[in-house]
């Protein structure tokens, strides 16, 4: 029964990683920008979210601890996506080759930065880790042998809001057309270039919340030489899967997230356990998935239609 | 003078060096803010490498080793460019790295056999891996990228599986190949003399950079290279005109995955390296390779250099004083140079056009002669109507 539980939390709380981050490239992507360093921004997130935990929420009630991490966290996303709007936006660079360089600037950003405030603190110990054990707790609520995590909860808001954003506001439905087909809706008036601004900053506000997510979701420390592990191309992966719609987007992150899930908690299942699978298969099962969901999905995939593509307002 | 700067080539090396320059500067920066104390010191430790070591043997050994690693970061980096060059961005390069490395080792440690065997399965198993985004690009039109960083991961754990067979009983890495296998080293041919003797310096290198030409020769010079980049260009005109567009894109892939895959087999079976089957994290050379393809121009030739440069600071990287800074700031230093790279075509393309507006002006500012010379001919062709 505790062994159910917990593979319940632990789905739940992927989930919600993978719903925030997947969101996050369903908005850059619906904008008309492929954004592949959602990995890094996550890290980034991340990382303003743990030192945010370490140094400013000392003593904080846990409701203003909450607001500040949430806060950091998604700053920080916005400032690092920024580095792809320029990039991709009004330097017309190749989308995947920024994607990549933001990936691997984040987790080597992260490592060089917490490393020189621990060496700083204690030169015997350069280690990348951060812990933040005391503010953790403000995110954790017992209820019997279920550890409620409030970052559910912000997952299920934070849908609610794409959803609604994206279908019922002039701004979603516009942004999507310029994702679908930019000279259209440049030649209403629209403009292009701050739309997909736009898409590219949420994705990073989204990124930033995901990464935070995600290192608050098992350990109470992180070390950030490891980075996020793929999430946020599972993210990815997720969005496709969801079709490029938030609601299948939370469906297909429960799915993913159950897989991930299982990799912590097979041991506790009698019958799993039994069967003598090495654990690296458990490790292995989200990304096997994912190929697989891949392969059957992306046939008939719905993406937006002018993904990829630099605007160039010359064009026609 | 304007005619050098027209050069594609030219251009692409002065990019380059703007690129690695910025990346530096910037590094630089991150090194004052951390600690202004030392910063010069550590970004000079940076870019000298071996040349921090006074005594000239030492500096022959570890110029010798960071040789060593440089061969396997070439064969990723040509593994991306061959790729690229077809519109393929194959991220999956860095699994097909660890899938070489993999196959090699285990066949040399777990079956005993000997370096030639140990390559050449190498080269299949990744070709493979390659193979598999192939197919799900070319059938399924699924992303490359995407399949590519989930089969990283596939490929990592299963190496982990695999490898812990042959490990040392006290430490996370495999055994060595000197104890276990000696037959599985790769032949030095005289080579590691060249280098003060005491290293791993093999035929590993001649290797990679007679592979680099190659790559070279088969996309300027043959019909297999120019179908496969008209595939890239445009894979509805490459079918349109005949060409087996899904075929190319598959085998493409499976180049690409063997080039990475050999590079896997190159840096494992020199013994300079033991894999470490705790790994929780894809090793950064499939990674470091697109830093190298970019900063190369997208040229193999470009690709032996630039592959070297990126070895050469990421070696660089751990002569920083460790008590103050971390080794990681060459990762960070790499890192940049990629983004800066992605500025590289906008940059070129306002360039030229920039070139192409001065000529424009200096076509419109006739001289006198020019001016009466135009006259003239407009009156004669009045008389003769």
């Amino acid at each position: 029964m505790t062994t159910i539980l917990l593979l319940l939390q632990y789905t739940l709380i992927f989930a919600s990683v993978l719903t925030l981050v997947a969101l996050g490239g369903c908005y850059s992507e619906h904008s008309g920008v492929i954004n592949l360093g959602l990995e890094g921004i996550m890290v980034i997130g991340a990382l303003g979210g743990a030192l945010a935990m370490k140094y400013l929420c000392i003593g904080l009630p846990a409701v203003l601890t909450i607001l500040t991490v949430l806060a950091v966290a998604a700053l920080s996303g916005v400032a690092y996506a920024a580095l792809l709007g320029v990039a991709c936006i009004n330097l017309k660079a190749d989308q995947t080759l920024v994607g990549t360089a933001l990936n691997m600037m984040g987790v080597a950003a992260a490592t060089v930065i917490v490393k020189a405030i621990n060496t700083a603190a204690n030169p015997n110990e350069p280690s990348s880790t951060v812990n933040y054990v005391e503010a953790k707790k403000a995110f954790v609520l017992k209820l019997g042998g279920f550890e409620f995590n409030w970052f559910m909860l912000i997952a299920v808001i934070i849908l609610v809001i794409a959803y609604v954003i994206l279908y019922k506001t002039k701004f979603g439905l516009r942004m999507m057309a310029c994702g679908e087909h930019p000279q259209a809706a440049n030649s209403v008036g629209i403009s292009v270039y701050k739309m997909r601004w736009a898409g590219v900053l949420i994705s990073g506000a989204f990124g930033g919340l995901g990464g935070i997510c995600y290192i608050l979701a098992g350990v109470s420390e992180w070390k950030f030489e490891n980075g996020v592990a793929g999430f946020g191309f599972l993210a990815l992966a997720v969005m496709i899967f969801g079709q490029w719609k938030p609601q299948r987007i939370a469906l297909a992150a429960l799915l993913f997230g159950f897989f991930r899930a299982l990799s912590n908690v097979y041991s506790g299942f009698g019958f799993l356990a039994s069967l003598n699978i090495p654990g690296t298969v458990y490790n292995m099962m989200p990304y096997i998935i994912s190929l697989l969901v891949l392969a059957f999905t992306s046939k008939k995939s719905r993406a937006p239609k002018a993904e990829g593509i630099p605007y160039d307002k010359s064009m026609r | 003078m304007k005619k050098i700067f027209r050069n594609e080539g030219v251009q692409s090396f002065i990019a380059s060096l703007l690129c690695i320059v910025a990346g530096l500067l910037i590094g630089y920066i991150v090194l004052l803010f951390i600690n202004p104390s030392g910063a010069s010191e550590a970004i000079g430790n940076v870019i000298k490498n071996f040349f921090t070591y006074s005594r000239d043997t030492l500096r022959w050994k570890n110029f010798g080793n960071t040789l060593v690693k440089t061969a396997p970061l070439l064969m990723c980096s040509l593994s991306i460019l061959f790729c690229y060059k077809v519109g393929l961005f194959n991220i999956g390069a860095a699994g097909q790295y660890v899938a070489g490395s993999c196959a090699s080792l285990y066949a040399a440690l777990v079956w005993g056999w000997g370096w030639l065997p140990c390559m050449l399965l190498a080269i299949v198993v990744a070709a493979v891996f390659g193979v598999v985004v192939g197919i799900l690009k070319a059938y399924c039109n699924v992303n490359e990228v995407i399949s590519g960083i989930m089969l990283n991961w596939i490929g990592l754990y299963t190496t982990n599986t695999l490898l812990s067979q042959v490990k040392e009983e006290a430490s996370p890495y495999t055994e060595y190949l000197s104890v276990k296998n000696p037959a599985s080293i790769l032949p030095t041919l005289g080579l590691s003399e060249l280098f003060g003797k005491d290293n791993k310096v093999t035929i590993a290198i001649p290797i990679a950079i007679v592979l680099a030409v190659a790559i070279m020769v088969i996309l300027n010079m043959t019909k297999l290279g120019y179908e496969l980049k008209a595939t890239g260009l445009n894979k509805n005109a490459a079918k349109y005109a005949g060409m087996a567009e899904k075929r190319n894109i598959i085998f493409t892939l499976a180049i690409g995955g063997a080039l990475a895959g050999l590079g896997g087999a190159l840096l494992y079976l020199t013994d300079a390296e033991r894999w470490m089957c705790t790994a929780s994290s894809v090793p950064g050379m499939g990674f470091n390779g697109i830093a190298a393809a970019f900063l190369g121009g997208l040229n193999p030739i470009g690709a032996i250099f630039s592959s070297y440069f990126i070895q050469h600071i990421s070696v660089g990287g751990s002569h920083v004083d460790l008590t103050k800074y971390s080794s990681e700031i060459s990762d960070l230093i790499a890192a940049i140079i990629i983004y800066l790279c992605g500025f590289v075509f906008f940059v070129k393309y306002a360039f030229n056009l920039w070139l192409a507006r001065q000529d424009n002006k200096k076509d419109h500012r006739f001289t006198k002669e020019e001016t009466d010379a135009v006259l003239k001919t407009q009156q004669k062709g009045g008389e003769s109507k």
